[in-house]
């Protein structure tokens, strides 16, 4: 939750998930549906207050994550656990050089001396893909193209062998074949290293390419969670199924107009008593204004928050 | 394909170079060559996709149609005027006949406007209609867009992005124009909103009959919304052809290699798919490479390509390719 002058604002709310080992699993979801607040609170990256994480936990390895303190925390940031953010212009500091910024975590985790920390962060430079690597060292973030600087940002994520990769939104500033660029990279680190990755993305054709698993939220809430085939083939929710149906296909041809979602994502200063999709849902019926539902296994790991059955077409 | 037959805007060698100043005396060093050699034309009633990436120039070539700077070199007809080499005074009153929608509709309106005087703005300026007709006439382009009629008098921070662009869109058609530079109008929506608004476009253009400029990175909104496509790398167009014949058989090493990056949301496909990853990065726009803009990442470049510079030459009827290797 966050608290702030208008009130409460219910981000996330009660979420649930498991990460096993070198397993990829994507995140979907529009902008405000929580999906970073739920990645960054799980290593309490949110300024507090306002933010609150008021219930849950959080065990990586056993430990709750949410109880550490801040000196433990410190170690698994960056060591066991790194992160990628969206805007890689942002995230690295402009006042220094990208050679300092991946010996940083270096020397800090594994206590490496200068010189060892040097060597290690030319061979990260060289396996994200920056050519002349260990002359680029001292070089600055701007003197870095947008893609470049994902690569850099990539590189310090690494820099530690961390067991879990978290990316927020890792290609959304980038065009599309740069884009094609970082996913390739990705897939191949993935092959190489064997971390897990968490990737939080908005894009249904991104999250089909690269994903394991698919966890769709909206709202604050997972409303759908499945193996991607599942999740492509046999859409259960409602608002799966209408984000897959915005966009258009491979043989359109103009002629048909989009099938648009109608109305706009609610706002979340109220903890939902009814379905947070309802009003913009076309089965929506009397039960999903007087209930929450939460999510409901659908065998083979394909879980749904929905009342309504929209294989067979009725109320479940 | 012969539908739209009249041609309404020609662009014929549109040229923009901004120049670079250096030293004391700000003496000009070089330039930034961000549209370099443009030829194309729109017909009346159709939509022209602009696709390329960001940096390639496609928004300077989209305001430099409508003369929003002014051209290095080149001409621009608008049925058969030249706005290129217009005098201000008879270019204003050209204006109401072309209009554009930009991409942020966050930074577009003036935050301290209502609503309703947003879209009045235009009809201030260039109509002599009393204040009774205004509202009217606002009330009715309100509607035109899909909101309510009583949002006159509230403020653009109250109202989303997808309902800001509606604002933005309904002051475009204020004055009745016969073409429409729509300048990435849905890149900073969300995709449940973008389809909204895509269909709006859609809508109003058969109703009104208007002529599009839709400039976009996102290839499948373009596929979706377009007649005809132009694909724009590092300032010149590299292919132009009918939306079906760019998508199914694309032509130029770039276009095939911006088609296969595109994502397609189902697993399946994905993993048979075969890529064509580019390498390095887009050149700067001051310092082109030699030859063929394309030949530093073109993964069949041949010798010819860095010395010769590729014209756009016509394939088969209405496809055009810049290309020396092209079939």
């Amino acid at each position: 939750m966050f608290h702030t002058q208008d009130g409460t604002v219910h981000a996330v709310n009660g979420i649930s998930f498991y990460l096993e080992e070198g397993e990829l699993l994507s995140v979907v979801g529009e902008s405000g549906s929580g999906k970073s607040v739920t990645m960054m609170s799980l290593l309490k990256l949110l300024p507090i207050p306002p933010a609150e994480i008021v219930a849950g936990t959080v065990e990586f390895d056993g430990k709750n994550l949410l109880e550490l303190d801040p000196e433990e925390l410190r170690q698994i940031r960056g060591g066991d656990i790194g992160f990628i953010f969206q805007d890689p212009m942002t995230s690295l500091n402009p006042v220094f050089n990208v050679g300092f910024q991946i010996m940083e975590p270096l020397q800090e985790h594994l206590g490496l001396s200068k010189k060892e920390a040097r060597k290690r962060a030319i061979e990260l430079l060289e396996l994200v893909g920056i050519p002349g690597a260990a002359d680029r060292l001292n070089d600055y973030p701007h003197q870095f193209s947008g893609g470049m600087r994902q690569r850099v940002m990539i590189a310090i994520a690494l820099a530690c062998d961390p067991k879990i990769l978290i990316a927020d939104e890792p290609t959304t500033a980038l065009d599309v074949t740069i884009q094609a660029q970082i996913i390739e990279l990705v897939k191949k680190l993935r092959q190489k290293l064997g971390m897990a990755i968490v990737w939080i993305t908005h894009d249904l054709g991104v999250a089909a390419g690269i994903s394991d698993r698919i966890m769709v939220m909206y709202a604050g809430f997972v409303v759908e969670h499945a193996k991607v085939k599942d999740l492509y083939k046999r859409p259960l929710h409602p608002y799966t199924r209408a984000l897959l149906a915005t966009l258009p296909t491979e043989d359109d041809e103009g002629e048909d107009r989009l099938k648009s979602i109608s109305g706009l994502p609610p706002s979340l200063y109220e903890y939902p008593t009814a379905c947070p999709f309802a009003p913009r849902c076309e089965f929506a019926f009397e039960r999903c204004q007087k209930e929450n539902p939460l999510l409901m296994e659908m065998g083979d790991g394909h879980q749904v928050a929905c009342w309504w059955d929209v294989e067979k077409g009725e109320p479940r | 394909m012969t539908k739209h037959d009249q041609v309404l805007v020609k662009a014929d060698n549109v040229k923009v170079h901004f120049p670079i100043h250096k030293g004391i005396f700000r003496k000009q060093v070089g330039s930034v060559k961000a549209v370099d050699g443009l030829t194309f034309e729109i017909r009346k009633g159709e939509t022209l996709g602009l696709v390329g990436e960001s940096g390639c120039g496609k928004s300077t070539a989209g305001r430099a149609m409508l003369r929003l700077y002014e051209l290095t070199e080149g001409q621009l007809d608008f049925e058969g005027v030249d706005i290129a080499s217009l005098d201000p005074h008879a270019l204003r009153d050209m204006r109401p006949r072309m209009q554009m929608i930009f991409q942020d509709p966050q930074a577009c309106l003036n935050p301290r406007m209502t609503v309703g005087s947003i879209i009045a703005e235009p009809l201030d300026e260039h109509t002599n209609m009393s204040t009774a007709e205004k509202r009217e006439k606002v009330k009715t382009l309100l509607d035109a867009v899909g909101m309510n009629r009583d949002y006159v008098n509230r403020y653009p921070h109250e109202f989303s992005g997808g309902q800001r662009q509606r604002i933005g869109i309904a002051r475009a058609l204020a004055l009745d124009p016969d073409f429409i530079v729509c300048d990435e109008p849905i890149a900073a929506l969300d995709v449940s909103i973008q389809a909204q608004v895509v269909n709006l476009l859609q809508d109003i253009q058969e109703r009104m009959g208007l002529t599009y400029l839709f400039i976009s990175h996102d290839l499948s909104m373009v596929r979706h919304i377009a007649d005809r496509v132009a694909v724009m790398y590092l300032g010149k167009i590299v292919e132009l052809a009918e939306k079906r014949d760019l998508y199914k058989t694309p032509k130029h090493p770039y276009t095939q290699a911006l088609l296969s990056a595109v994502p397609v949301p189902d697993p399946d496909i994905e993993a048979k798919r075969e890529h064509i990853v580019l390498k390095g990065d887009v050149p700067s726009p001051a310092n082109p490479p030699k030859g063929c803009n394309f030949c530093t990442r073109c993964p069949i470049a041949i010798d010819k390509c860095r010395t010769e510079e590729p014209e756009l030459r016509e394939l088969k009827t209405g496809q055009f390719v810049a290309c020396h290797l092209a079939e």
